[in-house]
């Protein structure tokens, strides 16, 4: 019965979100505030109906009913709790769900946080946001239905994919979806901007918290995934540039200049036409995104089982929404007028700049990860476009980006003077050099490019910090007078000084991890010792265990420095009762500076086990870091001018706590 | 400046950065791409020793043996079979008669040496070339099973 009312409740989402996406158009077309009004209540219904439906399922699967396709294919009464919730959209439908959930409730947030918005404006955002979830709410009911029912219902299910089987993982998709959806209001105000050929600094004033929140939500959902790829696969890397990996990397790099050129049209009025097209590019790339992983027509470590017809319906949904919002960007971008003007040293050409390269970035990810299915359409040769690439076009880019982030934040608005700015930053320059110099040296004297990017995680942190203490005036002035000006200073500019400083820490991070990592394989007896860096490793003992739904064969292995012990690493290798399926469990030893790294693979007592080791410094700066951008991130979205109409409540308690 | 000097200046600094953008990329691709060949392909073209690239087919059936962390296998398209060589722990999903892709490159003895064996979340996926390669030679039909 419950799942039947929770598909009921989905059909009648898509047709409010059929009379939202229509209604509200045509009031703000005429100028009839009823009609523009449907909007707001069109949105909180289709909003509850959604919530509503997604409980059902919710329901359908913490009390395995057994009796919904979906439950079957993809839960088991055996399974923990954490996964049996995780479990809903661990899968391609429900993911779907989530995705259709969160853009309702996003959706709901303007309605109800956006009453200082003009009547038109709300309604054309609205409605825009309605399409998506038209697009979306189709694509569910008609090609991935999760409230099919079975009959006769299996006593039991297939269960879950031990490796999503996981905490990481079951916050992962929530995440990155709350980015990836977040883009969807920025589009939607960008596409409603559009309609009515008007962009203007409250426009932005409202675009940038978004943009920003969707961003923070996008930069922790990468970092998830990116940190359970590192300890779930047992290959000791954290990115593989594996098309779904950049398939997520694309709308953050869209992002990322997006939130950078919205400072500009806030602060300058100028920039308007580009943050709109950015706007779209950035959603656009959200769908990408979504189509890369769904349809199943890369390669890739992460792609569930493929279906032609929902490929084709995505593909026809992408089409439709970016060759429209192309089109509509082409027709009325050139009604939009430009305001303030400005020298090309300053910081809105700095901020250019960034939205120059940022875009670079962007495009020779794309490039690399559709080059391969553009060559198979054309020639029928299958390629694939692997790490060496990226890191041949993607780091000397970035290089470009890191030199110029500590710069720009130097420069005044409208002109500024180069020199004085990097005069300013002489003591970031002349240590990030002997950073630079002493890890081309003392640590690795082959990987010059190690060494070079090594240079610019120093200077990234530094130049950061230089640059904050310049706007305190540190040492400059009385200390009362630097804490004044602490005390004042807008969270946004915190914000950014932690931000950027943080990816300084995911650059050495991720530098030290994939160029300075040393290595073992080897097949260990018990008691068997080897060396391994400074350690002498022995394998100490290997037992069985018994989890909640698996059995499993657990090492242990001792490293001892001097005849003293250093670590102990307990690698496993789970067999999941339910799927008969081994999955390998890593044990990681950290201080913070690095990770002692080690996999089980298989073996007997007379053969020996094989284990992998890895020394990974500074690992945790990566997956740290980037947390620590996006608290950057959520620091300058505290800051009170962010907040539309202040002295109102503040929009950010509108994001969900899924 | 006026906004028309403003605008060269955009569109040389922007055609710049593409620019540099653009000779990497193309001078990346024709290093970096990674061709997949199936066993039979392989069989037809002569791929050049240490030409890095991707074979994909089925393991074949009792051909995997361990010597300690070395593991061999034979990589099939049911049609022509290719020995290949793994040094590490295979992926959890790596089994006989189970579709998988190696990347790597042939030795002068015409044995593939795969410095990556790439793991599937999934064990009813299909990697779509190998599908592909297992199609075209002809023995196998999609939705069929293979070996357990």
């Amino acid at each position: 019965m419950i799942p039947e009312l929770g598909h009921y409740a989905l059909i009648l989402a898509l047709a409010v979100a059929l009379v939202q996406a229509t209604l509200p158009m045509i009031g703000a077309h005429r100028g009839d505030i009823r009609l523009m009004a449907l909007g707001r209540t069109a949105a909180l219904t289709q909003a509850f109906l959604i919530i509503l439906s997604f409980a059902a399922l919710t329901e359908a699967f913490v009390t395995s009913d057994f009796s919904l396709a979906m439950v079957v294919a993809n839960s088991h009464s055996a399974k923990p709790l954490l996964y049996k919730l995780s479990g809903v959209w661990g899968n391609h439908e429900g993911s779907m769900m989530l995705w259709v959930l969160i853009l309702a409730v996003f959706g709901a947030a303007v309605a109800l946080f956006g009453e200082n918005l003009p009547d038109g404006l709300r309604a054309r955002v609205l409605g825009v946001q309605a399409w998506v979830g038209v697009g979306f709410l189709a694509f569910i009911l008609f090609t991935s239905n999760p409230f099919l029912r079975l009959s006769p219902a299996p006593p039991d299910g297939n269960g879950m994919n031990p490796l999503l089987q996981d905490p990481g993982l079951a916050f992962h998709p929530p995440l990155l979806y709350l980015g990836y959806v977040g883009f969807s209001v920025t589009f939607a105000f960008a596409i409603a901007a559009l309609i009515e050929g008007r962009v203007d600094a409250a426009w932005a004033r409202w675009v940038r918290p978004w943009t920003l929140a969707a961003w923070c939500f996008l930069t922790l959902g990468i970092t998830l995934g990116s940190w359970w790829s590192y300890y779930i696969l047992g290959w000791g890397g954290f990115w593989f540039w594996d098309p779904v990996e950049n398939a997520s990397l694309m709308p953050w790099l869209a992002g990322t200049a997006l939130l950078h050129s919205a400072i500009v049209v806030e602060k300058r009025d100028a920039l308007k036409s580009w943050t709109v097209l950015l706007a779209i590019l950035a959603f656009s790339l959200s769908l990408l995104g979504t189509f890369l992983v769904r349809s199943g027509v890369l390669t890739s470590v992460h792609a569930f089982a493929q279906d032609p017809a929902r490929g084709m319906f995505i593909l026809a949904f992408l089409l439709v929404v970016i060759g429209g919002a192309l089109a509509l960007y082409a027709w009325r971008a050139p009604t939009l007028q430009s305001g303030g003007l400005f020298q090309p040293i300053s910081r809105e050409g700095a901020l250019i700049l960034n939205n120059l390269l940022l875009c670079t970035l962007c495009a020779t990810v794309l490039l690399g990860t559709l080059y391969p299915l553009f060559l198979d359409l054309l020639s029928g040769a299958k390629v694939s476009v692997g790490p060496p690439f990226f890191n041949t076009t993607f780091v000397p880019i970035s290089f470009a980006l890191f030199a110029a982030m500590c710069v720009g934040p130097f420069l005044g608005w409208k002109r500024a003077e180069l020199w004085p700015a990097l005069v300013r930053l002489r003591t970031a320059f002349a240590v990030a050099v002997i950073g630079m110099i002493l890890a081309a040296t003392v640590i690795d004297s082959h990987a010059t490019l190690a060494a070079l990017a090594f240079g610019f995680g120093v200077w990234l942190i530094l130049g950061s910090l230089l640059e904050f203490a310049d706007r305190v005036r540190l040492g400059r002035v009385p200390w009362a007078e630097t804490r004044r000006r602490l005390a004042t200073m807008p969270r946004a500019s915190i914000g950014m000084t932690i931000s950027h400083a943080a990816l300084g820490f995911v650059v050495l991070g991720s530098v030290a991890t994939a160029a300075w990592n040393v290595e073992l394989i080897r097949t260990f007896k018990i008691g068997e010792r080897a060396r391994f860096a400074d350690w002498e490793v022995t394998l100490t003992n290997v037992e069985p265990v018994r989890g909640p739904n698996y059995d499993a064969e657990r090492a242990t292995i001792t490293l001892t420095k001097d005849g003293k012990r250093f670590a102990v690493l307990t690698p496993e290798r789970r067999m999941f009762l339910v799927q008969r399926r081994e999955v390998a469990e890593t044990s990681i030893q950290t201080n913070f500076l690095r990770d002692l790294y080690a996999t089980l693979g298989e073996g007997d007592a007379q053969k020996g086990w094989t284990i992998r080791l890895y020394d990974n410094p500074l690992a945790p700066w990566i997956w740290l870091g980037a947390a620590l951008c996006a608290f950057g991130g959520f620091v300058s979205l505290s800051d009170r001018r962010l907040r539309v109409g202040a002295p109102k409540r503040s929009r950010v308690v509108a994001q969900p706590a899924e | 400046m006026t906004p028309k000097r403003k605008r060269l200046w955009l569109l040389v600094g922007s055609l710049g950065v593409l620019g540099v953008a653009a000779a990497l990329v193309l001078s990346a691709l024709s290093d970096n791409i990674v061709f997949f060949y199936s066993p039979s392909q392989l069989a037809e073209k002569h791929v050049a020793a240490d030409r890095r690239f991707r074979l994909g087919g089925l393991v074949e059936n009792g051909s995997v043996q361990k010597h300690g962390t070395e593991v061999r296998f034979r990589v099939t398209d049911l049609k022509q079979s290719v020995e290949v060589v793994y040094r590490g722990i295979l992926p959890d999903l790596f089994r006989e008669g189970q579709g998988v892709i190696a990347e790597g490159s042939l030795d002068r003895d015409g044995v593939f040496t795969a410095r990556e064996v790439l793991a599937k979340h999934d064990e009813k996926y299909m990697p779509p070339e190998v599908a592909k390669a297992l199609k075209e030679s002809g023995r196998w039909q999609e939705g069929e099973g293979t070996t357990k």
